[in-house]
């Protein structure tokens, strides 16, 4: 978090010129570039607000601290710490809080002038926001006692807090710190006077805050750094502990407390708390001694200048600093053989980071547009050499990279975004014309081709500036452009952009641009010597956004159930005789025998589990998986062994036959071969897709099974298996082992057997228990291919999305009682190593998916269950092909 | 200082449940799919550039249509609509030659949104609350627009003040109830939008609660101008506002992180009315209602918001569906804030004693 806080906030003064005698130089000169990093360092070696004070005699403090602060707000590393607006005038001060978008304090306002005026600054400071440093100041003059100093703040405080509505968290009082040690004896306790009245602010006005400006109190010993600075930490200890939370301090020069030699220390004590009368007299003899001890002055981290130049020039870009760009630049520059490769090479990928860091949201704009500068900054150092370069060459023509016309389009006035593109393209060294906001198509025309521009480049925030944008693409068609297009804002997009702009535009290129940090990449590559690869590739990519756009249009579209219905899968019945099963009814196969089971195992989805991607056994060859899939199947192996010998989970199952016709979409079940009883229904649902080019049917379940109609004696079986009685013991026993790999793989293995259980039931069924394919002899690898005929289709998967068709399969197959598998309020199975389906014995029976489907069969399906809409479409959420909620509100 | 009789009927609905704001005004008027010259009607047919796009000009054009939307609104479940003014500034009507109308703009705005409230509260018995709707404008206090000169600025504290307070005396006179200094990218644009309101409720000795939402524009979690939520938070506590809160450029989802850190930290309802989802590709907000109303639920469930609705692409079906899942669930309750000096750059800073 970035959030600071502070128990006592040291204020810097070296943006203060009164306190700075190089800033004061600096400011005075009209150097703001080297004001600015004065502020830089402050911030980098620690401090936590700046104090900007411009009070000077002979500069217009007025503009100067307006000019300084929003220079700073572009500066984010500075600007990320509140700023303290400091001036003794108020004009200066209320100009400082028009620039500042942050908290800022004030310092200071006072009695001075009177109890009114205090009143009208302090409420228009509410007004503004702001903290506020109230200096114990009245018209008497500045508080030096103890007396002096409690009474005026105590004033202050009752006119701010309960007339003004200040909030007493932001008001620091500074109740002056005044020079101690000057020879002249009523001096002498002002630094008591000072402390003591802090501990009486702190107790007697709540939350009130303390500040001062320190460097007063050791007014006497300029010149004597050393001492100063001790003199300075002794007070603040003192100060602090009484209360004192803010100052004005040298943040850098102060040496901690314990650290100051012993002898010095207890001098500094004896004249800031005034213990002995003659302390003055001998801290001035040994002051002499401390003089010109070093004050240690913390350095910049420089280590990245050991950084290859490459990388220099990507961590100044990244991190906006110019101290070494010119440097780092020239470095690069000998080192290439154009100077363009320098922008093209270094500089861009250096820009490229930056675009990528934004992109993650790890720098936000001002960041960028900081970049940017200094990529300015390196620009404008190459183009003397480039120019030479020309000349040498004998090229003539503008020393730009290029003219960019930038514009918003009509119907929108939104052209912040534009504007940084703006920016980051002319620190490139484009040449950009910007016409505005709101342009219309013929003006945007009509002034590329009066100035030439080498690309056109449109903006827009709102929805209907997509449509504006097309319309200029195929007026610049029309009227024979053959100049680049570049397309950004916030809701466009690159498959808008491949999708509607790009078809408009055939004789040029559009070219949809991310953000502000891409535009220089996409405008040198178009206008750079590997245009025409550049463009192939957008051409390209394009191609394949809108075919991929197209598919997914052409999925989403629907045909009405009636439609879908017509279309279905007619088999030849006329041919089909059905064979009749074994039994009708059901039979249960209790414990049975697992061992038989694990042929049956399709491994693939084993791996699967372990996110070990490939198909069994192939994948053991694989480079970088093979040893682990070897590795994990070794272990299966040894653990199934044991597993079906020492049986740690015991399997069952129920199928079932029963004689079956469908009726309409749905599968009716007979309670005997008479067919005139019902006993069930299996409701099925039918795909809806359209589909322009390929013409397979709206399949439903029903299609598979004889018509009511056709009189056809058909059957249809279901099925439920589980290899999962015992799993849970199984895993609680690796759960108390805290072997979870164990735990996990034995869990697979059930799954695995679970599913091998279903696949060898149905090959009985098919061979014996159904015996429509007695003769069938197929391999497991052909099994887990579905060569079989006929299928089992899963209530809940794709073929029939519907789950709660599993509660009539249970309750026909009485499963729960007969099996031990049981189905929770949601309609999943437990154990969970259990599979359960129809069976489905039609030789041209397939396994599909129903996709998403409309409205009407929604509302069909609920009719023909019994149930309300709202009902299904909550179990089919999934699969449907609306928003349920949208449709409601729009009846 | 008269403090009007909706107000305290307002805070003490705020108090029992959490209230719900409207929805988009702009994707409703696109279904219009108005014209050019619908835009103008009879008042503006001749006048010197295009008009169609100026969104809040239809409140003297086509007054009936946007009290249409706003009845739609209240009808949906929303408490309180916010006025078709997001760009009835001086400022932000220069782009169409139409400063003059910027007041006339907010009174009737206002007075719109009005007659559908009182119409909707009488047809159903529950009061219904106008919050008078000031945008960014489209300049920024503290971001220079030139390149060269990063400490230019295209307009001034001043002229913002003076824009933003013109706005309001409008919105105060057409009758809003509340005002809305709403999708701050630029914390600066709406300090002086604060300063302008409390300068015209001093002027005519009126205070109507103030709501504040921001809007972080980006991943990186920061407004336009580079704060983050709680230095924005600090920047613009002074206000005392009625709510704060975030709006527009991201969906509730991308929202959440920032909303949980403001409601956290302010002392004052917390107000959301996130976009419905992210634009896709053909920059149409596509989160369903359903959709997004299960996440804007979650705010509620959670205890993070005191006040909802929706931004870019919703609906009333959006609100409805808003409307739906946060009725019943209580408020969020104000956190304890303990005072202590909090200031911000881009960055918040805190005092610990």
């Amino acid at each position: 978090m970035t959030s600071s806080t502070a128990v006592f906030v040291n204020i810097g003064e070296r943006t203060n010129v009164t306190g700075s005698a190089k800033f004061r130089k600096l400011i005075t000169a009209g150097d703001y570039s080297a004001a600015l990093d004065v502020a830089r360092e402050q911030v980098a070696n620690g401090a936590q607000i700046l104090d900007v004070n411009m009070d000077e005699g002979l500069l217009d403090s007025e503009a100067a601290m307006v000019t300084f602060l929003n220079l700073m707000a572009a500066e984010p590393d500075i600007a990320r710490v509140p700023v303290m607006i400091d001036s003794s005038k108020w004009t200066v001060i209320e100009a400082g809080l028009k620039c500042v978008q942050g908290k800022p304090i004030v310092n200071s306002i006072s009695m001075k002038e009177g109890e009114d005026q205090f009143r009208e600054h302090a409420r228009k400071l509410r007004r503004y926001g702001a903290a506020v440093v109230v200096m114990a100041f009245d018209e008497k003059g500045q508080a030096d006692t103890f007396e002096r100093k409690t009474e005026i703040c105590a004033r202050a405080y009752k006119i701010l807090v309960e007339e003004i509505g200040y909030p007493p968290e932001d008001i620091i009082f500074d109740p002056n710190v005044f020079a101690i040690a000057t020879g002249i004896e009523e001096h002498n306790n002002y630094g008591v006077d000072f402390i003591e009245a802090t501990r009486w602010i702190r107790q007697n006005l709540p939350h009130a805050h303390i500040s001062g400006g320190i460097s007063n109190l050791s007014f006497s010993f300029r010149g004597n750094e050393s001492v100063r600075a001790a003199m300075h930490s002794v007070f603040l200890y003192y100060a602090i502990a009484a209360g004192m939370d803010m100052g004005i301090v040298n943040a850098g020069a102060l040496p901690v407390y314990d650290d100051i030699d012993p002898e010095l220390r207890d001098l500094c004590e004896d004249v800031i708390l005034n213990r002995r009368a003659d302390g003055t007299e001998r801290l001035l003899e040994i002051a002499e001694r401390f003089k010109g001890g070093a004050s240690s002055k913390k350095e910049a981290d420089l280590s990245w200048r050991e950084w290859p130049v490459e990388k220099r020039l990507e961590h100044a870009l990244v991190s906006g600093l110019t101290d070494f760009i010119e440097l780092d630049t020239e470095e690069a520059r000998t080192r290439s053989t154009r100077t363009l490769d320098v922008i093209e090479g270094p500089l861009m990928a250096g820009m490229n980071v930056v675009g990528d860091l934004f992109g993650a949201g790890k720098m936000f704009l001002p960041q960028v547009v900081k970049s940017a500068r200094v990529m300015k900054q390196a620009v404008a150092y190459l183009l003397p050499f480039m120019e030479e370069e020309k000349r040498r060459l004998g090229t003539t023509g503008s020393s730009s990279a290029g003219k960019i016309l930038l514009a918003t389009v009509k119907g929108d006035v939104h052209d912040i975004g534009k504007n940084i593109v703006g920016v980051v393209l002319q620190c490139n060294n484009f040449e950009v014309i910007d016409l505005g906001v709101m342009v219309p198509a013929a003006k945007i025309l009509a002034t590329a081709k009066a100035e030439n521009v080498d690309i056109i480049g449109l903006s827009g925030l709102i929805t209907p500036s997509l449509d504006e944008m097309c319309h200029v693409a195929a007026e610049m068609e029309r009227e024979d452009f053959h100049v680049p297009l570049l397309i950004g804002g916030a809701t466009t997009s690159k498959v808008h952009t491949a999708v509607k702009i790009h078809p408009n535009y055939a004789k040029g290129q559009a070219v949809y641009v991310l953000d502000a940090s891409r535009a220089v990449g996409v405008a040198s590559s178009l206008l750079g010597r590997d245009k025409a690869t550049y463009v192939a590739d957008v051409q390209a990519d394009y191609v394949k956004i809108a075919d991929a756009h197209a598919r997914a249009q052409e999925n989403k579209r629907r045909i009405t159930l009636a439609a879908a219905r017509a279309d279905g899968l007619k088999l030849d019945w006329t041919s089909y005789k059905p064979v009749k099963p074994s039994f009708l009814g059901t039979k249960v196969f209790k414990d049975y025998p697992i061992a038989e089971l694990v042929p049956y195992i399709d491994w693939t989805p084993f791996f699967a589990t372990w996110e070990i991607k490939g198909t069994y056994p192939l994948l053991f060859e694989d480079e970088k998986v093979g040893e682990v899939a070897r590795s994990l199947f070794n272990d299966a192996q040894v653990m199934l062994k044991q597993m079906v010998e020492e049986k740690w989970v015991s399997a069952n199952a129920v199928i079932g036959f029963w004689p079956a016709n469908a009726v309409g979409d749905d599968i009716a079940l007979y309670a005997d071969d008479s067919r005139d009883k019902d006993l069930a229904t299996f409701f099925t649902l039918r795909q809806q897709i359209a589909r322009s080019t390929d013409k397979r049917r709206h399949v439903a379940l029903s299609d598979f099974v004889a018509p009511k109609e056709t009189g056809i004696a058909d059957y249809v079986g279901g099925f439920a298996v589980t290899t999962g009685i015992g799993e849970e013991v199984m895993a609680e026993r690796f759960n108390r082992a805290n072997d979870d790999y164990s735990k996990i793989l034995s869990q697979a293995l059930t799954d695995r057997l679970a599913e091998a259980f279903a696949e060898r039931m149905h090959e009985r069924v098919r061979r014996e228990f159904w015996g429509y394919a007695s003769d069938e002899a197929l391999s497991s690898q052909e099994l887990i291919r579905e060569a079989y005929a006929g299928i089992r289709p899963a209530p809940g998967y794709p073929a029939q999305p519907d789950h709660t068709e599993k509660r009539t399969l249970f309750d026909l197959l009485d499963a729960e009682k007969e099996a031990g598998i049981l189905l929770t309020e949601s309609f999943a199975m437990w154990p969970g190593s259990s599979v359960s389906g129809l069976y489905i014995g039609h030789p041209d029976s397939y396994y599909f998916g129903v996709g998403r489907i409309e409205a009407d069969q929604v509302a069909d399906y609920a009719a023909r269950k019994g149930w309300e809409i709202r009902e299904v479409e909550r179990w089919l959420a999934p699969v449907l092909n609306y928003d349920p909620i949208r449709v409601e509100a729009a009846e | 200082m008269s403090i009007p009789a909706s107000t305290a009927i307002l805070n003490r609905a705020a108090s029992e449940r959490i209230l719900v704001l409207d929805g988009a005004m702009g994707t409703m008027i696109q279904q219009l799919k108005l014209s050019e010259a619908d835009f103008r009607g009879e008042r503006f047919k001749d006048w010197h550039r295009d008009l169609k796009g100026n969104n809040d000009l239809l409140i003297l054009t086509q007054p009936d249509a946007i009290e249409g939307i706003h009845r739609q609104y209240f009808e949906a479940g929303a408490d309180i609509v916010e006025t078709n003014t997001f760009s009835s500034t001086t400022i932000a009507q220069a782009d169409y030659g139409m400063e003059e109308l910027a007041y006339e703009l907010n009174l009737e705005g206002a007075r719109v949104a009005k007659r559908a409230a009182d119409t909707v509260a009488a047809a159903t018995g529950r009061p219904r609350f106008v919050a008078g709707a000031i945008g960014p404008t489209n300049r920024t206090a503290s971001i220079s627009p030139d390149v060269n000169n990063p400490g230019f600025r295209a307009v001034t504290f001043d002229d913002l003040r003076t824009a933003y307070a013109d706005a309001t005396r409008g919105l105060v006179d057409g009758g809003a109830d509340l005002i809305l200094i709403e999708t701050i990218f630029d914390t600066l644009n709406a300090k002086a939008a604060v300063a302008a309101v409390e300068d015209v409720f001093e002027e005519k000795g009126i205070e109507l609660p103030v709501m504040i939402s921001g809007t972080i524009t980006d991943l990186s979690g920061r407004t336009l101008s580079g704060q983050t939520p709680t230095a924005f938070w600090y920047s613009l506590r002074h206000a005392r506002p009625f709510s704060i809160g975030l709006n527009c450029a991201l969906g509730a989802r991308e929202m959440r992180a920032h909303i949980d850190e403001i409601s956290r930290i302010a002392d004052t309802l917390v107000c959301a009315y996130p976009n419905a989802g992210l634009p896709n590709e053909f920059g149409e907000y596509d989160e369903s209602p359903a959709a997004m109303a299960v996440l804007v639920g979650e705010f509620a469930q959670s205890g993070l918001v005191n006040v909802v609705g929706g931004c870019c692409g919703t609906t009333p079906d959006h609100i409805h569906a808003i409307a739906e899942a946060v009725k019943g669930l209580a408020p969020r309750v104000l956190p304890t804030v303990v005072p202590k000096l909090r200031l911000s750059g881009l960055e918040p800073f805190e005092l610990a004693s």
